[in-house]
């Protein structure tokens, strides 16, 4: 596949004999914003360590950009920006003082130093915050220089753990506009536990368990799943369900909270049966809406059946 | 590598702690200073024999140089604690560990910018000393001995300090327990008096910044200062190498 930005490689890591990550393989190519979804303590950051270059996998290999990791980590860790999920700032710098080290430290040349800072802070929106000492700037500025930090060199892959944790409503909506703003020139890996986020953001979304991919595919595979072929529907006064289930493509009724969870079989649209059915017999019918499994449900079904969770990856 | 100098550098400098101890150690040997050079006639006239007549750099030299090396004992491990092990604490190691740089750069760089604010003091009590030339002829050879020996030591210090950070993620207990090995390896000599020809005495630090001290360049010194030096940076490479690879 052509501009393949990041090749992980049956990436292996043990602490102690207990396998923390295991046999972990996936790729992105270049343009695509990965979501990388897992519940606590799932080895979403010791895989994003590893990816880094921070962790020495036990065993498996990482190339960034055909790259090897392990044998020219230098020209590899040339090509990444990194957020760690614990902010990794130097308290007693302004922002100015701290942007301009990390692009030194990251080889920009020095006549490009200026603007690349100034271009950090405007797409992080820290123009106003440049003299101020990092100590002394609020919880979601901090971040917001974390993640200036990460791409002041503009990387080719830019890789996050959890960005918007502890920000405010409006920080977290300019963070997903500028990880999406990144992911078009670059590739992007964010790490979360916030569902509605990788939906926003990410177009590849993979789900970790205890050290093993559970899901790698399309944000569509996961929509669908989501979205699926039931309906709620209201009925003041309800009939038999087998008068429900008698219209044209319905597979399925079952009650659900005083309405009614039906469920059509895959390419029919029975809609508007149902409500001609519900005007000519007077059911009086008060709510039609696709029922959708919250991707809360998709998730836990991922994570928490982990057999049917290994077919489903292995399908997508 | 001069990118994590230059670093370090500035953070010390960003803190009151880098200024107050510069200002501190500036004070005390310019204080020594001033009374070596009020003592040096009282002494003088009062030694007869032109045996016990020394000149005026030697004079004050010894007693500058005499308290620099061993309040660098206590200077050193003070600003060395900081150079890892707040980095740990901080969780900022992340940040110098994904920046295309080799771990023997980071420490090196490290190194290297604490020896660059130690050489500053090293070259203030240099100029200080050359000051004495207005009235007196001095003797350049012997400020030169002395300067290269007490920036040997305070490096030796430094790298000393540097691998005891990288052992804590506490900066207090790294100062301590660096300045108790410095400690002890200083006063080697003194434990092991009775015996001129122990080996320990080789390993004390003083023992060979004394040959500087009395204006001798002595390259078995010079390449004890230099292995000491190299041992405790690789000793911290391979440290940091370890939490790369056990996590």
């Amino acid at each position: 596949m052509a501009n393949l930005t990041v090749e992980a490689i049956e990436l292996t890591r043990l602490y102690g004999g207990r396998a923390a990550v295991s046999d972990v393989t996936f790729s992105l190519q270049q343009g695509q914003v990965l979501g990388f979804l897992g519940p606590n303590g799932a080895g979403k950051s010791t895989t994003m360590k590893m990816l880094t270059g921070n962790l020495a996998p036990s065993a498996g290999s990482v190339k960034i950009c055909g790259i090897d990791m392990m044998e020219h980590p230098k020209e590899a860790k040339a090509l990444i920006g990194y957020l760690p999920e614990m902010r990794p700032l130097y308290k007693e710098f302004t922002v100015d003082e701290y942007l301009t080290i990390a692009a030194r430290l990251h080889n920009v040349a020095g006549k490009h130093i200026k603007k690349a800072v100034e271009h950090a802070k405007e797409r992080c929106g820290l123009t106003h915050m440049s003299k101020r000492l990092i100590e002394n700037l609020s919880n979601g500025y901090q971040q917001r220089v974390g993640i200036a930090q990460a791409i002041i060199h503009s990387p080719m892959v830019v890789i996050l753990d959890e960005p918007t944790v502890g920000l405010d409503p409006i920080q977290i909506r300019d963070i997903r506009a500028l990880i999406k703003e990144i992911g078009q020139a670059h590739s992007v890996i964010v790490s979360t536990h916030i569902l509605p986020e990788v939906e926003m953001v990410c177009d590849h979304v993979q789900i970790i368990d205890k050290g093993q991919l559970v899901f790698n595919g399309g944000i569509e595979v996961l929509k669908q799943q989501r979205i699926g072929n039931k309906l709620l529907v209201g009925l003041r006064n309800a009939p038999e369900a087998v008068q429900l289930a008698a219209i044209a493509g319905v597979a399925e009724v079952e009650p659900a909270d005083g309405l009614w969870r039906i469920r059509f079989h895959e390419g029919t649209q029975p809609h508007e049966a149902i409500v001609q059915a519900a005007v000519q017999n007077g059911w009086g019918l008060y709510h039609i809406a696709p029922d959708q499994t919250s991707l809360e449900d998709v998730f836990v079904q991922l994570t928490y059946h982990e057999a049917a969770g290994t077919d489903e990856a292995k399908a997508a | 590598m001069l990118n994590i100098a230059r670093k370090e550098l500035k953070s010390m400098f960003a803190s009151p702690m880098g200024w107050i101890i510069l200002a501190l150690l500036t004070f005390s040997f310019g204080t020594y200073y001033l009374n070596g050079v009020n003592n040096y006639f009282e002494v003088m006239s009062g030694s007869i024999r032109p045996a016990e007549r020394i000149g005026v750099t030697q004079f004050v030299g010894q007693t500058v140089y005499g308290l620099a090396s061993f309040i660098m004992l206590f200077a050193v491990p003070l600003l060395s604690m900081r150079l890892i092990s707040e980095e740990r604490r901080s969780q900022t190691m992340p940040f110098l560990f994904s920046a295309p740089l080799s771990i023997s750069e980071i420490v090196v760089g490290k190194f290297l910018g604490l020896v660059v604010f130690l050489s500053i003091l090293v070259v203030y009590i240099a100029a200080m000393l050359f000051t004495l030339n207005i009235w007196a002829d001095i003797d350049f050879g012997y400020i030169f001995a002395n300067s290269l020996g007490l920036l040997l030591l305070v490096s030796s210090f430094a790298a000393l300090g540097l691998y005891f950070s990288s052992l804590t993620a506490q900066p207090i207990i790294a100062g301590i327990l660096s300045f108790i090995a410095l400690f002890v390896l200083m006063i080697l000599d003194r434990f092991f008096a009775g015996d001129p020809t122990s080996t320990m005495l080789k390993f004390s630090l003083m023992r060979h910044f004394q040959s500087f001290a009395g204006g001798l360049m002595d390259t078995a010194d010079l390449a004890y200062f230099g292995l000491f030096i190299l041992t405790f940076i690789t000793l911290t490479i391979r440290r940091l190498d370890a939490d790369r690879l056990r996590g």
